[in-house]
């Protein structure tokens, strides 16, 4: 296995296991607020420490990688569900004013300052983890019609897709029949890329304070409380930072390494 | 040429059609009506009736729209309501901190990764390399406005070199140009490290080519092939990210100007979300997504001018 692999997936795994188990059990209850508490040391009871309202820093972490992850996940579910139909239509179509126009609005949405666009959202919907993830999902759906498309446009002149068609399947069979399964590893790669760009937005919002709202935790959060706080406690604005760099780091070389591992069949597809 | 200018012209003003519309109907998209929601949940009826006139929230959708843009089209950007002054001036004020700003970031950028993709390209596998490599990786995963808070935590808090934040304004050009180095420094690192990886991505293609050969076997050196040749043409990739990258530098530039206190669009945006001035945070988004699409039309031109391929 190689490092980048393997070091990705220890990081992932970490991370979704942290999240997953923040979903039905954290050490401390963290809506209870302790001031005579506050922003202890490490020890025996808080491992990490805790906050400036006396909360366990370990179990903030753990409910913050939660609200991370589903975030970015259902941000990519949203670019999947609605990019890759629309890319596979586009590539089935090539040339025609199907393709033409579905690729006129992805160059036009790539355009755009995605997070100026979702600063607007929240600005006008309310700031709410669910804008948050409507704000990061709309714009995942070009970045997959761009992959869908392109990894299913070399497909269509293949001979199995012609035998498909001499057979009298219909393209919108053949694309979920053939071509679907054979650009599945381009779309995986994607996103884990997708997937920690994901969770850097989701961070970034909710610093600012248009993600996720209290009580829910986030890393992001986590970081702007810390950051009125920077003279007095500065050891609060570490461990939320490294927390996401963990994640993402652990995102971006597992897609690399998948990327490596896979590179080497997709190419025999194409041949 | 002419006629490439031409086409280009015409998908940027496709564009800025489009994103107005875009933002103007979010804007529409407020629930209930945008003058009561902006005067909140005491506002007498007449104030909210004269707000409403004032907003031009009379009359049909199209003529409001054509209204917003023909004003936008003359410089004038309505008034913000709650500075009482033109959103042009607010706009005019705060540009002189966000544009030098993502300028300087940008001129970081490149100042590091250009060095940094030379090297890892030129030692390929080495541990110059390998270095590289690693602390992009890293670049890429560290937040910028976290990167933004361990510099103050350094070079405010612990050594006290600077001040947390703020902006002296340019009177004091010197000064200035302090206050907007740790931000820009933070917003560079994660851009220079992806330029770093596509530079040396697209230095180990070229490098790879007959012509880099054939270069070397007329008796150029190794540096002057990479420099004079690979680096030319490994120019339009890097043009191609530099133009997006931009785009993160003005977006990137509101979240970091909110870490460091400056008094830039992205306060004044955020400002405007929390008063609910809206007329302010329309102006301010289309304004950027302006620059946005108009630095995107550059970088096309410039690398029309960059390889004569694209001239037909």
């Amino acid at each position: 296995m190689r490092p980048a692999l393997l070091i990705g997936s220890v990081f992932t795994a970490l991370f979704a296991s942290a999240a997953l188990l923040g979903l039905v059990w954290v050490p401390h209850d963290t809506t209870v607020l302790d001031i005579s508490q506050r922003a202890l040391p490490p020890s025996a009871t808080h491992l990490l420490g805790t906050d400036h309202f006396g909360r366990d820093l370990l179990s903030m972490l753990m409910e913050g990688a939660l609200t991370s992850l589903a975030v970015a996940l259902i941000a990519v579910g949203i670019g999947i569900a609605a990019g890759v139909p629309l890319g596979l239509w586009a590539a089935s179509h090539k040339g025609g004013w199907i393709d033409e126009i579905l690729m006129r609005t992805n160059d036009l949405i790539f355009a755009f300052p995605s997070l100026v666009i979702a600063i607007l959202i929240t600005a006008v919907f309310g700031p709410s983890a669910v804008n948050a993830i409507l704000a990061i999902g709309i714009f995942n759906i070009p970045v997959f019609a761009r992959v869908a498309r392109g990894g299913a446009l070399p497909l269509w002149t293949l001979d199995f897709v012609a035998a498909a068609r001499v057979a009298g399947k219909s393209k919108l069979l053949i694309s979920a029949q053939h071509i679907l399964p054979n650009i599945a590893p381009l779309l995986i790669v994607q996103a884990t890329i997708q997937f920690s760009l994901g969770i850097l937005a989701e961070a970034a919002l909710s610093y600012v304070g248009l993600g996720a709202q209290p009580p829910t935790s986030s890393w992001g959060r986590m970081l702007a409380d810390a950051q009125t706080m920077i003279y007095t406690e500065p050891q609060l604005a570490i461990l939320p930072g490294l927390a996401i760099v963990l994640a993402v780091l652990g995102l971006n070389l597992l897609g690399d390494g998948l990327r490596d591992r896979l590179d080497p069949k997709l190419r025999r597809v194409r041949a | 040429m002419a006629r490439a200018l031409l086409s280009r012209l015409l998908s940027m003003a496709a564009s800025l059609a489009v994103a107005s519309v875009v933002i103007f109907v979010m804007l529409q998209a407020v629930p209930g009506d945008p003058a009561a929601f902006m005067l909140g949940l005491n506002a007498q009826p007449d104030t909210v009736a004269a707000l409403r006139a004032e907003l031009g929230l009379e009359g049909a959708l199209p003529q409001r729209y054509l209204a917003w843009v023909g004003g936008m089209l003359q410089g004038d950007f309505g008034t913000s309501y709650t500075y009482r002054v033109p959103v042009a001036d607010l706009i005019a004020d705060r540009i002189v901190v966000s544009g030098p700003l993502a300028l300087y970031a940008l001129a970081l950028t490149i100042l590091i990764a250009i060095p940094a993709g030379l090297i890892a390209a030129s030692k390929r596998g080495s541990a110059a390399d390998w270095g590289v490599m690693g602390a992009t990786q890293i670049g890429l995963a560290v937040p910028n406005f976290w990167f933004a808070m361990l510099l103050v935590l350094v070079f405010a808090v612990q050594l006290g070199w600077v001040s947390a934040g703020g902006f002296p304004g340019w009177s004091d050009p010197l000064a200035a140009i302090g206050a907007l180095t740790l931000p820009a420094i933070a917003l560079a690192l994660p851009q220079a490290s992806i330029l770093a990886r596509v530079l040396r991505g697209a230095l180990i293609e070229n490098l790879g080519q007959d012509y880099i050969r054939t270069a070397r076997a007329k008796g150029l050196s190794h540096r002057a092939t990479t420099i004079r040749h690979a680096l030319r043409n490994a120019t339009i990739p890097v043009l191609t990210i530099l133009g997006l990258q931009f785009s993160f530098l003005l977006a990137g530039a509101i979240i970091i100007e909110n870490v460091f206190f400056l008094p830039g669009l992205g306060r004044l945006i955020f400002q405007g979300i929390t008063a609910r001035d809206l007329i302010v945070v329309q102006s301010v988004a289309m304004l950027l997504v302006f620059a946005v699409i108009a630095v995107t039309f550059l970088v096309d031109l410039a690398y029309t001018l960059a390889d004569p391929r694209l001239r037909r």
